[in-house]
Parts: C-alpha cells; structure tokens; sequence
C-alpha cells in the first residue's frame, strides 16, 4: 500500500496501530518469507523512496554501521545500488570484490568470510556463483547476511524490486497474470520472482525454450509453457530474462536470431497482453535478442523504474536488517 | 494514538483525562495563543508582512491535532494554517534497542521549509526524544526561519532538553503509566486517556 494519505489526515481504522515489525536477522530469499513480511518490506521501501525524491537524500538511521559488499561475482550495477542505499541510511560501506582478493589465491569462503567478520561489519551483503553460499555465511558468521544473488538460487533484492514495481503501478496483485520469460533453468531472479509474486495471489506463467525450462518448476506453483505466446496472453506484465550467454555458452539455444525469433519480445507478441501491461527486464539487457529495442524503450517499459526502485527496497531491506541486529545478544 | 469507535469504547483500565469537552476548550485557547505568539523577526517586520506560521504534526497523534487546531484558528481568526506531516520512526534514537519498527506515516511538507515558521504540533510530550528526531526531519529538508513546539498536553519525564513552547495542559501522569490520545475512525481527537503501560 503507498503512502497516500494527505498530511492533516492520518490513516484510518484499517491501518490501526501497527504491531512491531518482524525483526529480519537475514535476507536469503524470498522462499521463506510471508507474504505479510513482504508487504511490510515493500511498505517500507515507499516511505525510502519519498525520501530518495527529497533535497537532502539522506537518513540517519544507520549510523555506524558497517555495511560490507562481498561480491564473488562481478556485478557493478547491484553493488551499486546496495552501496547507495546503505549510504542514504548514513552506514558506512566497504567492498570486497574477488579478482583483486584472497579467493583469487585459494582461501575458503568461510576462511576468507571470518577474516573480513574480524573487521566487524554488521551486514554482509554477498553474492556468489554457488546456490546456497549466503546460507553458509548466515550459519558461519555473526552478521546479518543479505543475499545479492547466489548461484541459480534465488535474488531477492531484485524479486522485491520487481513486486514493488508491479504493485505501485497495478496496486493489488491478487489475480493478477504476469509471464516471466527466457532461461528459468538458470534465472535466480525467476526462482525469487516466482516465490514473491506467487505469495502476493500473481498467477506466474514461466516460458521459454525446452532446454531452458526445468521440468519440475510447476512444482513451485506456476504454470510452465514452451512457447511464449499462451504466457503473454491476458498477461499484466511480462518480465523477459537475460540469455546469459557467459553462463551457458551456446548449448541451450542454437543462436541468439533465432532466440529472438521464437521467445523475443517485440510489439506483435506485446499485443497479446493486457492493453498497458507492463515491460520489465531485470538488466543487462541484449537488445535484439530477449527484447526488442522499439519495447525496452516504449512507454510499457518500467526498466528504468525497477532500476530506481531497486535503491529504496535495499534501502528498506538494510534498515530491517540492520535495526534487528539491535535485537542480538551484544557480546 | 489508539482507535476507538465511540468515546465509550474504552480500555477497561483507561481513566480518561480530557474529554471531548475539554480538548475543546484547550483547541480554543491553544489557538488563541498561537494567534499571539511572538516570532524572532516579528520586530523587523510590520504585521501584515508576517508570515503565518505552517502546523507541522508528528505522526500520528500531532498530525490529527494539527488539523483540528487548523480548523479552530480559521474559526476564530479567519485564517487557514498550511498542513504539514512528520514521521519519525526512522530517525528515532532506539532503534538499536527496539529493533526495527514500521513507518507510522508519511512526511509531507506543505512546501520548501527554508525560511518557514514552523509550528512542532504533538500531541503527548513526555521524554523529549520524538522531539529532537523531528526536529532532525525538518533540518533535513532545509532551514525554517524558526520553529516552536505546540503539545496538548505535558505528562512529564523529561529525558532531552527540550520545553513546550505551548501547552494545553499539564497532565499528572506516573512513569509506569501511559497517556495516550484517543480519535475516531475519521481520526476526530476523542480524549486522552492514560493507563498502565503495556508489559
């Protein structure tokens, strides 16, 4: 729910008085959040997001805390986005990048986690090409961990971002079709989708070629197509994926033309949407190839604004994490 | 502030302190004494070019007095104050205590607060502490030409250096008890009442 309410007016009775927020130790994933959690995260993010329209683009409310960025996978614009956000809330930020580090020289990851915990960082923002590494890191070290990416596991951060941006423009997501397609096999931001969206009443449909569709994702609760088109169809917004080509090299699609041919978003497949369903794409796009120029830039698209949201939902995300590092024994 | 239907909608251990008469009567003369209040640049300046002070009411509670205190001075002055909304949670000084809270409200300012007379509107004041956050919230979008604190009512309990600048009433509140503002569903201010802490 946005923040509408006129100063003079306060809520009315159904926003009584708010119980205390869940504390969050971690942010793993999605999969094990409520969806109360999650609209309490994304309630959160608007407020920082009206702050991130202000003057003065800065709180106080992580002072003195030490926000460290460990990425073991290159990544510029999420550590970015991370980095402002921990800055906006005054924490201070150091980054830890894995060309220029110890892992490069055959330290652990939790050799090389319990060296960086010595400096006393109070969140961990990690991302890692193994599933499952921040859950290591949660067990191993005494930070609150929050999971930038791991693996083909999941991204919250970028699941978050992306509901955040569906609900401001469609506002309640209960019944609401939205078509996430391209590599599901190897989308962590696909997997984090899927469990989100789904927790908030989204009727996921996943699509994409065989070779890139696991066999088991109905499992998870969407429904799963080989071809785009009955996923579009009636869809409220349609997420395409990157072909992550440094990833899987060639094996899965025979080549990009025809990638675009067959599962590329272009304004025809558009049309089988919901007239104004949106357009997103959780970036780097490869234009011509998932998407096609004339959308990525067209006035459906909301890129840019998953990009620009992306910074008040970490924000909100460091805020729970931190403010519930509080709630430790001190030792 | 707490919700309730109707003024008899009560906590069973509440004991009501002021009641909708009451707040009435110190709208009236709160507003009274706003309309009097005397400004830093007031000397420099003729009365006509003076300019009207904003209600600036910290979430929730002083959001709903500020506008009811708006509507008494346009009654008995003819003027409309300007509406402004303040939420503190994220610049409170017990975060590491508390853990994380969820955001009361928005903050809403009626314009560029830079050389603005502010009216600080809550209304219960007791440690101080919301006080100073607030004042932390305005800096941050500029700097008023000066600011004054209005409270309903005083319990006490002083734990910042911070005073009223008006005050409705002075209320005889224990420590381990709490006052709190009492509205309706339209958020109308019904009472405050005071009752033992929550454990």
């Amino acid at each position: 729910m946005l923040p509408q309410v006129e100063p003079g007016q306060t809520p009315g009775t159904d926003t009584l008085p708010q119980a205390p927020q869940e504390p969050l130790r971690h942010l793993l994933g999605l999969e094990h959040l409520s969806a109360e959690q999650i609209n309490s995260i994304l309630d959160l993010a608007a407020h920082m997001k009206a702050v991130n329209s202000r003057r003065i683009k800065k709180l106080p409310t992580l002072r003195g805390v030490t926000v460290l960025t460990f990425f073991v996978e290159n990544s510029t614009r999420t550590r970015m986005s991370f980095e402002l956000a921990a800055k906006r809330l005054s924490a201070d930020t150091m980054s830890f990048t894995a060309s220029s580090s110890s892992l490069a020289k055959g330290e652990t990851l939790i050799d090389t986690a319990r060296n960086l915990e010595a400096m006393g960082p109070d969140i961990v923002i990690i991302r890692h090409s193994c599933s499952g590494a921040p859950a290591l890191l949660a067990r191993t070290v005494n930070c609150g961990i929050v999971n930038a990416g791991d693996g083909s596991h999941e991204h919250p951060t970028q699941g978050l971002l992306d509901i955040f941006t569906l609900r401001e423009r469609l506002g309640d997501l209960r019944g609401k079709k939205v078509a996430i397609i391209g590599d599901i096999a190897h989308s962590r931001v696909a997997r984090s989708n899927i469990f989100g969206m789904q927790k908030l009443g989204v009727d996921v449909h996943v699509a994409g070629p065989a070779t890139m569709l696991p066999h088991a994702i109905e499992d998870l609760g969407c429904t799963a197509w080989p071809r785009v088109e009955p996923a579009m169809e009636g869809a409220d917004a349609i997420m395409m994926l990157r072909i992550q080509r440094e990833r899987q090299g060639n094996d899965l699609i025979p080549s990009s033309h025809e990638y675009h041919r067959f599962f590329g978003l272009d304004e025809q497949r558009l049309k089988l949407a919901k007239p104004g369903a949106l357009v997103m794409h959780p970036g780097p796009m490869n234009r011509g190839v998932e998407i096609a120029p004339e959308v990525a830039d067209g006035e459906q698209s909301v890129i840019l604004q998953q990009v620009e949201n992306g910074v008040a939902v970490r924000m909100a995300v460091l805020y729970l994490v931190g403010a519930s590092r509080g709630l430790e024994p001190q030792g | 502030m707490r919700h309730v239907l109707n003024a008899q909608d009560l906590p069973a251990d509440a004991r009501v302190l002021l009641d909708r008469p009451a707040i009435d009567a110190v709208l009236t003369q709160m507003a009274a004494e706003i309309q009097a209040m005397a400004w830093p640049r007031d000397v420099e300046l003729p009365l006509a070019d003076r300019p009207k002070p904003w209600l600036c009411g910290i979430q929730r509670g002083g959001v709903a007095l500020a506008k009811e205190l708006a509507e008494v001075i346009a009654r008995d002055y003819g003027w409309t104050p300007e509406l402004g909304a303040i939420d503190v949670t994220l610049y409170r000084d017990d975060t590491w205590l508390k853990g994380p809270r969820a955001v009361e409200g928005v903050t809403r300012l009626p314009g560029d607060v830079s050389g603005q007379r502010v009216l600080l509107v809550d209304d219960v004041l007791f440690t101080g502490r919301t006080i100073r956050a607030a004042l932390n919230v305005l800096m941050d979008f500029g700097r008023p030409e000066a600011v004054r604190l209005v409270v309903m009512a005083d319990r006490g309990g002083r734990e910042l250096p911070v005073a009223a600048d008006l005050t409705g009433r002075k209320l005889d509140v224990a420590r381990h008890e709490s006052a709190e503002l009492c509205v309706d569903g339209q958020n109308r201010l019904l009472s405050v009442i005071v009752r033992p802490k929550n454990p």
